[in-house]
């Protein structure tokens, strides 16, 4: 739906799932990568465990169906054709430190001379202004200054951090939301603008009612293992996660509406038939459970007939039978469930994408929507370092004699 | 000309929970007329849900739903009843978009299927983001955001490698899920715009989730290996953890990466002698004797604030930063000068703070105009002022049981 559109991306980690965003709802992607290639390829994990900027398995997710070339933008020459590229472009992204665009002259008070209407998005740990605006960070010190860590882990040991970066994908798809948005007024009124994404702002809004926990009870909502707390009341909790027979499910025991919409009583009939279940549980009402009003002991005792249960199956039995039954069990995934998982296959979601350098057909994951009106499978493999410099910079007029003297100058 | 980017974009919201309207809350936020179409009837969802106003429970009293609800109107409406549908329906031939979050199948049910949609309104938008998509055996499970945590691998990727995978104590999904709807939305308003069409999008948010895994995902495929949780710590960095400060469960978060960086590092802290141990000398070196080292670390750290740490390591460089709790982000003060939370008058709870945009926009920055609203609260002006709905057929809508009231 966005072909008609070209975006200049120049984001690393920190923000390269918004390109990818644009790429994905068609939008003509080019990574600017300084010669040598994008840093972020150093991540792993790799292609067959090498360690290689061509290899990343990490970069190639977030880049696929992207083009790229190579531009150093620390020369003159470079500055001048990055600013021919910007007149051909509707989009400029980029995750540089506070100030480097503008130490370069590529700001976008520069930017919007050479092309009035652009949009130009810059990602960065606490955004352009303020008392941390040129703080050093990665991954775990902005989930941790954007609240996501306080309210996870055990109360027993440190607030934890998810395994892998969240922050950077956060704000990518924060920033890509707000893109868009800025896009849609130009589309109207013919006005570009600058869009500001800070990573810790983009994880403030995903800490769920800590805020308002804090404003309105004075309770800082705390990690408690895997439970959901601060839903019913102040010291309720709910138990979300239970070991099976190869694994573990997720299952939580509501009261009201919810616990009936969840399955509970369809649960208790299956254990029933399975003979576990007692008088307690056959004549247990469930249409008066109320989280707010239950003792410990009743949730404990419930929780006891569950623990028993789940234990003697495994997480696909479960999740199966649970679909029949209308009951919402899940399983806890790990990778290798989740290629296998039927309902994604159903669906057609993954991608076959072939790596012709590689000389291998790789799976990904799929585009992030269906539509009714248009295709959405994926068009283009990652790029290597500088793939389509040539056809890009012969576009702009610039020769094939021109640019191997570029690329001696160290341009490209 | 239009001076918020969705001015003039009308919305009627059927969603609840979180993943909608939190897509719609940016549509209102930049601007969108945008119309929450509840139950009185049943209310649930988010209003049912804590902390509430001086701590009585009240269906105008969450502010779990109040702070994530800025910018829209309320209508109430029994969708089981036929004049209750045909108020919707009204408000779809009003609408360019049409947003809901069910499991596939109750649209179906009240005869708001895409198809009924398109004949009431053949150029709507409707944005329909379910658990697992409308298609798919599993589509139909339902479910929340919650056991997506589980179902898409967030679990399996949190936790200690010596304790069981931990859960997200909330539906993490729910949060990032709306960028994406956003992205998409404005994407189809723009393709509308030229091309004058419509179009049903299925926002399945376990595909959305795992926009977020697919390096992991890819790894599993072609090396045959997993990655695992690794409590705090980084392949690439060390010392990379969560450090004990002085105070109630007061922590700072530190990263080193480079020998460069461990170097600055070791000068900030005072170049205590143990920095001088071989078996700190390198980044292998301090890899293999992570576990002691994060010891010793800890032992300086405890003697400082948190806030004092950040300022240290700042100082040299390094990364760090406060792991901040619930009252440390309401009073941030990064945050508080990005103006990225609103005060406003809430018509039951006074003044509340309001979630506002996390991202800037230099011309047309999103704007504070109407506190979340009560269940109800606009359906006299919806009705008239946006449906052109008569007195009378309002006092007749009103006595049939329409709104559920």
């Amino acid at each position: 739906m966005l072909s008609p559109y070209r975006v200049l991306d120049l984001t690393d980690e920190r923000g390269f799932l918004c390109g990818k965003i644009l790429a994905d709802l068609g939008a003509d992607v080019i990574k600017v990568e300084k010669p040598g290639g994008d840093h972020s390829r150093n991540i792993g994990p790799f292609y067959h465990n090498i360690s290689h900027p061509e290899r990343s398995l990490y970069w190639f997710a977030y880049n696929l169906n992207k083009r790229s070339i190579t531009l150093n933008l620390e020369t003159a020459g470079g500055k001048e054709i990055f600013k021919r590229l910007v007149q051909t472009a509707d989009f400029v992204v980029e995750s540089f430190p506070v100030g480097y665009m503008e130490s370069l002259g590529l700001d976008y008070t520069t930017l919007k001379e050479t092309k009035p209407s652009i949009i130009m998005t810059s990602i960065t740990p606490f955004g352009q202004q303020g008392p941390y605006k040129d703080y050093k960070a990665s991954d775990i010190t902005l989930v941790a200054m954007g609240g996501l860590m306080y309210i996870t882990g055990y109360p027993d040991r440190p607030p934890l951090r998810i395994s892998f970066p969240q922050s950077g994908l956060l704000a990518g798809s924060s920033a890509a939301s707000a893109t868009m948005t800025a896009h849609y007024y130009r589309q109207v009124t013919g006005e570009g603008q600058y869009v500001d994404v800070s990573i810790q702002a983009s994880i403030v809004w995903a800490i769920t009612n800590t805020i308002p926990l804090w404003e309105l009870n004075k309770v800082n909502l705390k990690r408690q293992g895997s439970v959901l707390s601060g839903h019913i009341d102040k010291s309720a909790t709910q138990r979300i996660i239970w070991p099976c027979k190869d694994g573990f499910v997720a299952y939580i025991i509501f009261g009201g509406r919810l616990g009936i919409s969840m399955g509970n009583q369809q649960l208790a009939k299956w254990i029933d038939e399975e003979g576990l279940a007692d008088d307690f549980i056959r004549n247990f009402n469930w249409e008066s459970y109320d989280l707010a009003a239950t003792t410990k002991e009743v949730q404990s005792q419930l929780e006891a007939y569950a623990e028993q249960f789940f234990s003697r199956h495994t997480k696909l039995e479960l999740y199966q039978e649970a679909l029949k039954r209308k009951i919402k069990i899940f399983p806890v995934y790990s990778p290798k469930d989740i290629i296998k998982d039927p309902q994604f296959q159903a669906r057609n979601f993954w991608m076959q994408v072939e790596h012709p350098e590689l000389n291998e057909t790789i799976t990904y994951p799929g585009n992030f929507f269906k539509s009714s009106e248009v295709d959405t499978n994926i068009q283009r493999k990652p790029p290597l370092i500088g793939e389509h410099n040539q056809e890009v910079y012969s576009e702009l007029g610039i020769s094939t004699a021109e640019l191997v003297q570029l690329k001696q100058a160290d341009v490209i | 000309m239009i001076k918020e980017p969705f001015e003039g974009v009308k919305v009627a919201d059927f969603s609840w929970w979180v993943a909608g309207p939190l897509t719609t809350k940016t549509l209102a936020d930049y601007g969108a007329t945008v119309v929450r179409i509840e139950s009185a009837k049943r209310p649930g969802g988010l209003r049912t849900t804590m902390p509430y106003k001086d701590d009585v429970p009240g269906i105008d009293r969450s502010g779990f739903f109040a702070f994530y609800n800025a910018n829209k109107y309320s209508i109430s409406l029994d969708l089981e009843h036929p004049q209750g549908r045909d108020v919707a329906k009204k408000l779809v031939s009003w609408a360019d978009v049409v947003v809901e979050n069910f499991n596939p199948g109750v649209m179906e049910k009240w005869g708001l299927a895409y198809a009924d949609l398109k004949e009431i309104k053949p150029d709507i938008i409707m944005l329909r983001t379910s658990n697992q998509g409308q298609t798919g055996p599993f589509s139909r499970l339902g479910g929340l955001g919650l056991q997506l945590n589980a179902l898409t691998g967030f679990v399996h990727f949190t936790g200690w490698p010596d304790r069981d995978p931990l859960s997200l104590m909330f539906a993490y999904s729910d949060y990032f899920v709306p960028h994406f709807a956003i992205a998409v939305l404005a994407t189809a308003l723009d393709y509308r715009h030229r091309t004058g069409k419509g179009q049903m999008i299925d926002l399945s948010q376990s595909e959305v989730c795992l926009q977020f895994l697919g390096p992991y995902l890819m790894e599993c495929e072609v090396n045959r290996e997993e990655s695992v949780r690794r409590g705090n710590l980084h392949p690439y960095a060390v010392p990379h953890n969560a450090y004990p400060c002085q105070g109630d469960d007061s922590w700072c978060a530190i990263a080193v990466f480079s020998d460069k960086e461990w170097g600055k590092f070791c000068k900030a802290i005072g170049t205590p002698p143990w920095t001088k141990d071989a078996k700190f000398a390198t980044f292998l070196s301090r890899k293999q004797n992570e576990e002691e080292l994060d010891i010793l670390i800890g032992e300086w750290t405890i003697n400082h604030t948190a806030q004092e740490i950040m300022g240290i390591m700042q100082t040299s460089s390094i990364a760090a930063g406060v792991i901040q709790k619930g009252e440390d982000i309401y009073q941030d003060p990064q945050l508080r000068q990005a103006n990225i939370f609103w005060v406003l008058k809430h018509r039951e709870m006074g003044d509340f703070t309001h979630m506002g945009q996390p991202c800037q926009l230099s011309k047309t920055p999103a704007q504070p105009r109407m506190p979340a609203p009560c269940i109800g609260e606009h359906i006299e002006y919806v009705c008239k002022k946006l449906l052109s709905i008569s007195e009378e057929e309002f006092d007749q809508l009103l006595l049939s049981g329409a709104f559920g009231v």
